[in-house]
């Protein structure tokens, strides 16, 4: 087995655990639904960066020479928590507290004792954030990297402009913006929405060096982020599909929040399992 | 940083802009490490051509992007940097106030945000430019200090203090160049508590910014018509001095609150709310923008409009005073 396959091997495995832990926390969540559409589709990216890209140490959290990651779209938690429980950041059972009263994951606090490194959930912050952690990092000598996920319809918001074009402007080569292009924002199709096509060439002239891949292939994701140009912030435009691994939530606006019903979660748990019903 | 009088009177002809990004940033930069001046493309009017040449890692001017000017300031915050963030008043608390709210307010990053020519103080600029709700939005946001100098000493003191302290801040900085002067000499700056200028067993007026001065000066006629009014300076929006302010409760049978600012939910509106939950108070006049916008023109002008001026307050609260007679 190359080395390749062999890791390949292994983050598939994290993103199957991973997808299945998201089911497990919808069904959690009940009646009150949660963002079941927008997580599925970035699994392998989480899964990606937690498991080979970002590096950290979950007993010294607060290295000041952590990689940072940080979720703009917060749309990502069911997806996001299982990867920092894979981890090793906190306890595999606490993920289906995620939505719990009084609990240390609920509503996307800024913990970053257990890799939370940002309160995000409003669209168009985090980015430019990014850029003013990438800027100290820079500064102060350090080897952090700054990673981001944006959704892409996030990128509709006119914040997220003013932060691309200065992270170009102050040559933020250590800085990678993720966008998970599943084409669906809340109220459907991003090209009927807002317009985004052309979205490598929008970035290309603003001066960032973009990367294009299939967002669901390990081995395109790991190559992705290998594929780096000094002096110039990268994106990676991940090509994905909203609700992917469960046929009846693929590419289904509806789904962007929705409740999973237990019929539901069987079938999906089933899918994703490769079992038939 | 010598406050002697000769500086204070230098600072006045800078104005309140002028001498924080002038003298206070140049100052903070040169004794403390970890420092950020950052400013969306307002550099020049600012006063910051010093503060920029010298210390030009600790400057950036991120261009004409308030939103991601705030959200580079907490990012840098998050990692160790005391970070200034201006541009006006205008645009820094309202466009940005989302950023604020959410990487400041709620996340407490140590950025202190400083809104410059608050009030009309960018005149004919146009309503675009006024600050006249700021302290209302960034009153509401809990964490945040919010003050307002009374004059360029007192904003001086105000940034070498935020430097200082953990914690977001805003600081209001209201006035063009040449900005009356309330201190002639070095005082003590307490942040948070209400400043005792003038003694007088009649109306208490409460003034904050420009308006300190301007009260001070109606005070004067105020005393000529034999009416004896008290001024005090409430230059800490948030939080408010309760002792102070229950004191002046207690000595006055009138309280007047002057800002240039809208009266709903300004400095006025602080002093009410606290006044509200006491009983037996004395009752309130809320001078300031009466929930409207003025027309454009030079600073005194509006403040004509809204009844501001020396005369006009002077006029106003010996009305007042009269009435309750």
């Amino acid at each position: 087995m190359s080395e390749l396959s062999g890791k390949a091997l292994r983050l598939a495995g994290m993103a199957k655990r991973m997808r299945l832990d998201a089911l497990d926390m919808a069904l959690a969540a009940g009646s009150g639904g949660s963002h079941v559409g927008g997580s599925l589709s970035c699994v392998e990216i989480l899964a990606v960066l937690y498991g080979e890209v970002l590096r950290f140490d979950v007993k010294n959290p607060l290295d000041r020479n952590r990689d940072r990651f940080i979720p703009s779209k917060n749309h990502c938690v069911l997806a996001h928590i299982p990867a920092l429980a894979e981890a090793g950041f906190f306890p595999h059972e606490e993920i289906l507290a995620f939505q719990k009263d009084g609990g240390r994951l609920a509503g996307y606090p800024r913990r970053p004792e257990i890799g939370l490194e940002y309160s995000g959930g409003s669209l168009g912050m985090a980015l430019s954030v990014g850029i003013g952690m990438a800027l100290a990092a820079r500064e102060q000598g350090r080897p952090s990297r700054i990673y981001i996920l944006m959704g892409d319809g996030e990128l509709n918001e006119g914040s997220v402009w003013e932060a691309l074009m200065s992270a170009a402007h102050y040559g933020l080569d250590h800085l990678t913006v993720i966008i998970d292009r599943n084409r669906l924002s809340y109220d459907g199709d991003t090209e009927v929405v807002m317009g985004l096509d052309s979205l490598g060439a929008k970035l290309g002239s603003f001066g960032w060096h973009v990367s294009q891949c299939d967002g669901h292939s390990i081995p395109a994701l790991l190559e992705a982020f290998q594929d780096a140009a000094a002096g110039r912030p990268h994106a990676v435009i991940a090509e994905t599909v909203k609700g992917k691994g469960v046929s009846f939530i693929e590419n289904r606006p509806e789904w962007h929040h929705h409740r999973l019903s237990q019929e539901e979660y069987d079938r999906a748990r089933a899918e994703v399992l490769g079992e038939g019903l | 940083m010598k406050y002697t009088p000769a500086n204070i009177k230098m600072w006045a002809r800078m104005g309140q802009r002028g001498a924080v990004f002038g003298v206070a940033m140049p100052d903070i930069a040169a004794r403390k490490d970890q420092v950020k001046l950052l400013t969306a493309d307002l550099a020049l009017l600012s006063g910051m051509e010093r503060y920029a040449k010298k210390y030009p890692d600790k400057f950036l001017n991120v261009g004409i992007a308030e939103q991601n000017m705030v959200g580079i300031a907490a990012g840098l915050a998050m990692d160790g940097y005391c970070v200034f963030a201006s541009t006006y008043a205008s645009f820094i608390a309202v466009r940005s106030l989302e950023q604020i709210r959410q990487n400041l307010s709620h996340m407490g990053c140590n950025v202190k945000i400083i809104g410059s020519s608050a009030g009309a103080a960018a005149a004919k600029s146009g309503i675009s430019h006024w600050a006249t709700e700021d302290l209302a939005f960034l009153r509401a946001l809990p964490n945040m200090t919010v003050l307002s100098p009374a004059d360029s000493l007192e904003a001086v003191k105000m940034a070498e203090w935020a430097a200082d302290t953990e914690g977001p801040v805003y600081l209001r900085l209201s006035g063009g160049l040449g900005c009356p002067i309330t201190y002639e000499a070095d005082y003590d700056f307490v942040p948070g508590k209400l400043v005792p200028l003038r003694e007088g067993s009649g109306p208490a007026v409460i003034a904050t910014g420009l308006m300190v001065s301007e009260a001070m000066k109606a005070a004067v006629l105020l005393e000529k018509e034999g009416i004896p009014c008290a001024v005090y300076n409430m230059h800490t929006i948030k939080p408010v001095d309760k002792e102070g302010l229950r004191e002046v409760f207690s000595r006055h049978r009138l309280i007047v609150t002057v800002e240039e600012h809208m009266v709903t939910g300004g400095m006025g509106s602080a002093v009410a709310e606290y006044k509200a939950t006491l009983a037996n108070t004395p009752r309130q006049v809320f001078l300031g923008f009466q929930d409207a916008f003025c027309e454009a023109g030079a600073q005194r002008y509006v403040w004509e409009q809204a009844g501001l001026t020396d005369i006009q307050l002077a006029a106003r609260i010996a009305q007042e005073w009269r009435r309750d007679a």
